[in-house]
């Protein structure tokens, strides 16, 4: 980066939470970084100095990702999918009012990356058992809940979808 | 006394008020917000443990395009400090630095690159000085002081004796002592920390949001180290993503940024990386208990004498505070005739400890329950036993002067004896497996404030006005905890009105009376009194005009549902609204307060340093644990824990479970994994990575159950529900691991080398018992 040479930009264009959208990204720069200071998209948190904790988890093609450890220009011509992305007319999605009515938030930094986490899973599986959620949540860590009340939501939104 | 929740039975209370918030990710924190025009700040750290700044030279970072700001210790000329007595910190080190990561410079300039080439431009040189990592070193007689005012590098010596220590070991039929070590760990909130500094020059005001626990304390300390009109300076706290104590203290790098702003001229921006935010610590110290304890064959204790001694790090911090609690906290549990505690708060080379959850109380309180564990087995008494033996009767009045209102302790042992089927299964376990458990407390907030001003310990504002709203102005922290909530519900039910009339607005020093803060578990208690008595005084208010509406007198007036009526079932009715119409008629916009002392007889023992530990509540628990232990590999696996709090009485259950879960897995997380490590005083965990927390996958069950005392002086008779759960985690799991292969671990963290060395031991020792006796014969 110290170099003379003017680092390269590219155009990228990418599906996030349903829109396509073009804007102009060096091309080392991290999704996370593009989705915060770009988009504006500000639940995608950084906890960490990469790949540590999961708060920036969100969904490239429908996979959880951490976008600390994506490049913005991987995601040329796919779908990112954030937090944001899963609110229906303003109302959170069910998964989301799970994790409110349950207490699944309590200081709340996790929360969108554990609920992105949560979301990949419910789709591949509607169902999961305690311990498939558990390995679904691996990477996200919280330091509030101890998880007890992450697992008791996600298996809230999962038996209110049956 | 009821137990009001159970996990099983599940959903009960309500929702944190800003709940959809985090879950939406509308919630901003202070990385979050809105920062257009903002430098950069970032600090260049100390590579050295301990040395002498002997030169310092900007000028090529002063010059280097794009530098707003450069900062050094000579910018700093007032010294910080959380406790009034002990400010010897500064924002960036002066002549002298004492740890590695010890800030020495900041730059602010346009961005993130530019900021680091500043950095690598400033130039430092030192003379270094021997370096101490441990507490004995530290203490050896030719050890080089790291603060020239205390001999030995002692911070503080505490000797503390109450009741006849001989005659209470000679009144009993077993004496033991042991001696634990608990390693150094951290609060590791997921948010790393952050600061967003704003000064106008043109009128010479200050703008702060940042993450901080406790604004009050962060704009007292931005007012001395900028050497600045009170009056002149805001601090705000947006959304924080956790806490846990590290944001209790005021820390280097928010004086920082608010420095940098100033000298700038504008916004500038600061988010530590999560290496920088370990380094930046505060946290649970290294510790070393020596604990004797005299027992009777019925299993009442006799007498207990303690020595702590905490590897405090390089500035004093919470020092005082948390080697007393150390001390104090041995009190209020249990009835024990005769206490005596020693204390040692040592300076070392290393990040600053301080305050953090279950501060002071949780390694005493292990080094405590493994002892009863082991002399109850010696001794062939169950645990639960012993512990019932011991019980306080409530109300009474601790040796060192700390007061007991409500005890539930004995309905918590109750219910996770019966729960985790303690009678039928323990002793009784297949091989690996056992159960242990435990009991620990905790306070409802210190009785006598840090910053002792002899004002009010909580003070709240509510505004109603035409649209019928009610808005409680607070500046009680919510840091994820829910005491927003824990306000709202306060409000509304005194008021008798829904909970989606109230809103919330809490730490904004604009706006918000002084608060302390999220400290020690004082909000609910605190602020809780203080919200009832202020919708009290609003209550009052529209009594009267309701009663004035309806032409009777005030004492006729009956409040429910947010009608008015006169008498109960009466036919003439007023609206909630129509009420407040008639309240604002004669002086317009309504502000009442309302606020919460707490007495003096509450604020501890006379002898020196009797405030700390001083309540006016404590919260008990008591919790099984159960696991599993592979005495191949040394790997310990939790597989379940029954915990039973008395809060008091849960304002908002579904959160005290949250808060009762949340706790006791912190402790699990020191018990079984957590340590900081230091390489020459070089951090070597300072990630998420290489600071081991449980996750997902290690993490258990936790049935909690929720004791109501009703506590007589508490809002609603409630006590606190964060802390009191955490310290009995770590006993209880090193009791169950010995009653599950034999082996009775001395130190913190349970990791499996940790194990395989006292496993080793346990096999050699019981070789060269086998030999001795083969020899003999």
């Amino acid at each position: 980066m110290h170099g003379s040479a003017r680092p390269r930009k590219r155009l990228l264009r990418v599906e996030i939470n349903g829109r396509w959208r073009e804007d102009a990204v060096l091309d080392g720069a991290l999704l996370v970084d593009y989705l915060r200071e770009t988009v504006r998209l500000t639940s995608v948190k950084t906890g960490c100095d990469g790949g540590e904790c999961g708060a920036c988890t969100v969904l490239l093609d429908g996979v959880a990702v951490s976008a600390c450890l994506t490049l913005a220009v991987r995601c040329e011509g796919r779908s990112v999918e954030t937090v944001e992305g899963l609110l229906k007319q303003g109302r959170p999605s069910r998964l989301q009012q799970a994790f409110h009515e349950r207490l699944g938030a309590q200081c709340g930094f996790c929360t969108p990356g554990m609920i992105m986490a949560s979301e990949a899973l419910l789709r591949r599986n509607p169902h999961p058992s305690d311990d498939e959620i558990r390995a679904a949540l691996a990477g996200n860590l919280c330091r509030c809940t101890g998880y007890v009340k992450i697992i008791e939501s996600v298996k809230a939104a999962s038996e209110a979808s049956s | 006394m009821t137990i009001v929740y159970e996990a099983r039975t599940g959903r009960h209370g309500v929702p944190l008020i800003d709940g959809v918030d985090k879950v939406t990710g509308r919630a901003l924190y202070t990385a979050d917000l809105d920062r257009a025009g903002a430098l950069v700040g970032v600090i260049l750290r100390s590579p050295v443990a301990h040395a002498e700044i002997i030169r310092v030279d900007t000028s090529k970072a002063r010059a280097l395009d794009g530098v707003a700001a450069v900062l050094t210790g000579a910018d700093c000329r007032v010294a910080y400090g959380v406790l009034p007595i002990a400010m010897n910190e500064y924002p960036l080190a002066r002549d002298r630095v004492r740890y590695r990561g010890e800030p020495v410079a900041a730059v602010a300039a346009i961005d993130e690159t530019t900021a680091q080439r500043a950095l690598e431009l400033i130039e430092i040189e030192y003379r270094e000085l021997p370096a101490y990592f441990e507490s004995t070193d530290a203490r050896a007689p030719d050890a080089v002081l790291l603060h020239d005012n205390k001999p030995g590098n002692v911070e503080r010596e505490v000797h503390h004796d109450f009741g006849d220590l001989d005659a209470g070991f000679a009144a009993a039929d077993l004496v033991r002592e042991h001696r634990v070590c608990c390693a150094e760990i951290n609060h590791a909130q997921i948010e790393p920390h952050a600061c967003l500094a704003e000064f106008d020059p043109s009128s010479g005001r200050l703008t702060v949001q940042d993450v901080s626990q406790v604004v009050y304390y962060l704009h007292l300390m931005l007012a001395r180290c900028l050497e600045m009109d009170e009056a002149q300076i805001r601090v705000i706290k947006p959304f924080v993503g956790g806490g846990f104590g590290a944001r209790v203290e005021v820390l280097n790098f928010e004086i920082v940024t608010a420095m940098l702003a100033r000298a700038a001229g504008g916004k500038v921006f600061m988010q530590l990386t999560r290496e920088e935010t370990f380094l930046t610590h505060r946290s649970r110290p290294q510790t070393d208990v020596v604990l004797k304890l005299g027992m009777r064959k019925d299993g009442r204790f006799t007498a207990c004498a303690c020595e702590v001694t905490q590897r405090g790090g390089a500035y004093a911090g919470y020092g005082v505070v948390t080697i007393l609690y150390a001390g104090a906290l041995l009190q209020g549990i249990y009835d024990i005739p005769a206490i005596k505690y020693d204390g040692y708060r040592v300076y070392a080379n290393l990040p600053p400890c301080g305050a953090m959850r279950g501060h002071g109380g949780v390694n005493t309180r292990f080094a405590f329950e493994t002892l009863v564990d082991k002399m109850a087995r010696e001794l062939g008494l169950d645990p639960f036993a012993v512990r019932r033996a011991n019980l306080l009767r409530a109300p009474t009045q601790t040796m060192n002067g700390l007061m007991v209102q409500s005890y539930g302790l004995a309905e918590c042992l109750d219910a996770v004896e019966r729960a985790s089927g303690w009678k039928e299964r323990f002793g009784r376990m297949p091989a690996g497996k056992a159960l242990g458990m435990a009991c620990s407390h905790y306070v409802s907030g210190s009785a006598k404030p840090i910053h002792f001003t002899g004002e009010p310990h909580a003070v709240i504002h509510l505004k109603l006005d035409h649209d019928g709203g009610v808005t409680a102005l607070t500046g009680a922290a919510d840091i994820g905890q829910g005491s927003s909530t824990m306000v709202a519900i306060a409000v509304a039910e005194t008021l008798g009105v829904g909970l989606d009339r109230i809103r919330v607005v809490s730490s904004d020093t604009a706006i918000t009376p002084k608060d302390n803060g999220a400290y020690s578990s004082r909000i609910t208690f605190m602020v809780g009194n203080a919200a009832i008595a202020a919708a009290q005084n609003l209550k009052m208010l529209l009594v009267e005009a309701a009663a004035k509406k309806l032409e009777s007198a005030p004492e006729e007036i009956v409040c429910d549902g947010g009608v008015f009526r006169v008498g109960q079932g009466g036919q003439a009715a007023l609206s909630f609204k129509e009420v407040v119409s008639a309240a604002l008629i004669d002086e317009g916009a309504i502000s009442v307060k309302g606020s919460f002392t707490c007495p003096v007889e509450f604020q501890g023992g006379k002898h020196r340093g009797g405030a700390v530990g001083s309540t006016m509540g404590f919260s008990y628990a008591a919790q099984v644990v159960e696991t599993s232990v592979d005495d191949a590999t040394g790997q310990v696996s939790v597989d379940k824990v029954w915990v039973a709090l008395d809060c008091g009485r849960a304002i908002n259950p579904l959160a005290v479970a949250g808060q009762i879960e949340g706790s006791v897995w912190m402790g699990m997380g020191q018990a079984l994994c957590e340590e900081t490590r230091y390489l020459d005083g070089l951090a070597a965990h300072a990630s998420f990575l290489d600071y081991r927390m449980p996750t997902i996958v290690e993490s258990p069950a936790i049935e909690a159950f929720i004791v109501e005392s009703k506590d007589p002086n508490g809002p609603f008779g409630a006590k606190e529900a964060s802390e009191g759960a955490l310290a009995g985690f770590p006993p209880a799991l090193v009791s169950a691991i010995g009653h599950a292969i034999g082996v009775d671990l001395l130190e913190l963290p349970a990791t499996p080398d940790r194990l395989l060395e006292a496993i080793g031991k346990r096999r050699q020792k019981a070789a060269a018992a086998a030999r001795k006796q083969r020899a003999a014969s």
